[in-house]
């Protein structure tokens, strides 16, 4: 394959990544949300696409998985093996810059730190401020919403509920 | 035609991946039966959650045991067609669930002892299980926040919910001896840079247990000897129950899949 056409594959593959929405935040494509790891041939000439789990029990990881097959599949991109990346393992810091604005203005809150420690995290979080007045008097309800990767947060200044990405 | 034996190594591996696979499977399922039935939706939620992080550890671990053992076994086979004393989980995750308060003190029990363990699993010469643990470790984390949280509300509560997790605590604390109790196949599994030395995890695991009881306004109950075998396949009564539930699907339907 000449490297014009192997070019081509990749931005072929690329948007097609890019048209796969996260299932439960659909305003965000899996591209957004950090989950490919590699496009890349191997030598055989198979495109392996390496994909990270958000969180290992997250029901979207499988549909995630169709998804990407699927819209492969369809953007002809040729042979290709989707494969699991473990390690290292996936983490909110690569959520994209867009995907943080679309996650705002999808109102859910993004994670408040881009470089995530385990010692920040088992520290707890900065203040989050409410999406609706921005006040910092808020505090946390649950560790847990309604996907793992998010958490339930209330303002106590206008009393709105919200969703709130942890770091991780 | 029968299967070549397995080496040593690989039955070790295969057994030391079955007991920490377990360990959560077993308590992933038991957490799962507050779904629907817990205080407030908020814990329904978070029980549930760590149910779902739980279950996927497991399914990540025994996969890997089925490929250690190479016959051919995936992660379905061996969660559900498995016999009570194949099982190798200690047995303090398959003791009941109890009221919310118990259930939180089981889960901070078991959530700083996965965070201690993993946390030092991330550097095992196994690369597969390096991987695993740092997957699992950042999950946990929030896990043990969540079960923390609780305890520390609980605790230094009302006289009631305190009188009722110190009485938990109290109940569960003797299967907290087997998860320290180190046996031949620790040992190796440390010799080998598969697993951490079982005594740092024990060390690290008590000074976070101090903490998080003072701060609960706890007694730490005195340790006794005690011997449980959970992670040799002896069990409580408690497990074939979860295994009738857990199992009866794959033995009623055998190869069901949805």
């Amino acid at each position: 394959m000449n490297s014009a056409r192997a070019d081509r594959r990749l931005s072929l593959a690329w948007a097609a990544l890019t048209s796969v929405d996260d299932p439960e935040i659909p305003a965000l494509s899996i591209v957004e949300l950090g989950l490919i790891r590699c496009v890349e041939p191997r030598s055989d000439g198979t495109l392996e696409v390496g994909l990270s789990p958000t969180y290992l029990g997250c029901p979207a990881t499988e549909v995630i998985r169709r998804s990407v097959e699927d819209a492969l599949h369809n953007a002809e991109v040729g042979a290709f093996v989707v494969t699991q990346v473990l390690s290292p393992a996936w983490s909110s810091d690569w959520i994209t810059a867009e995907g943080r604005r679309k996650l705002k203005s999808y109102g859910i809150v993004p994670p408040v730190r881009t470089v995530s420690s385990m010692r920040d995290v088992m520290r707890g979080d900065l203040p989050v401020a409410c999406p609706r007045c921005q006040s910092i008097d808020t505090e946390c309800v649950s560790e847990f919403g309604s996907t793992p990767c998010k958490a339930l947060h209330r303002c106590r200044a206008c009393l709105e509920p919200f969703e709130y990405f942890k770091c991780i | 035609m029968s299967a070549a034996p397995l080496s040593i190594d690989a039955q070790n591996l295969f057994r030391y991946v079955l007991r920490l696979g377990d360990l959560s499977l077993v308590l992933g399922q038991r957490l799962g039966e507050w779904v629907g039935h817990a205080p407030a939706l908020e814990e329904d939620l978070g029980l549930a959650n760590i149910a779902l992080d739980l279950i996927g550890q497991a399914r990540l671990l025994l996969t890997y045991a089925g490929e250690v053992e190479g016959r051919g076994r995936g992660e379905d086979d061996i969660a559900f067609l498995r016999e009570h004393g194949d099982y190798l989980n200690p047995i303090l995750v398959e003791q009941p669930n109890g009221d919310f308060g118990r259930t939180i003190v089981r889960q901070v029990l078991i959530d700083a002892f996965q965070l201690e363990l993993y946390q030092r699993m991330t550097t095992s010469t196994d690369e597969r299980l390096a991987a695993i643990a740092a997957k699992s470790v950042k999950e946990i984390l929030y896990h043990l926040r969540y079960s923390r949280g609780w305890l520390v509300r609980l605790g230094d509560g009302t006289l009631e919910s305190h009188a009722r997790v110190q009485s938990a605590l109290d109940a569960l604390w003797p299967y907290t001896v087997e998860l320290f109790a180190e046996d031949e196949l620790d040992r190796l599994m440390a010799d080998q840079g598969v697993a951490p030395r079982v005594a740092d995890v024990q060390t690290a695991w008590a000074a976070r247990i101090h903490d998080i009881l003072a701060e609960a306004t706890l007694i730490r109950p005195k340790d006794r000897p005690h011997a449980w075998h959970g992670k040799r396949g002896q069990h409580s009564e408690h497990l074939g129950y979860i295994l009738t539930e857990m199992q009866h699907l794959q033995r009623t339907y055998p190869g069901a899949r949805w």
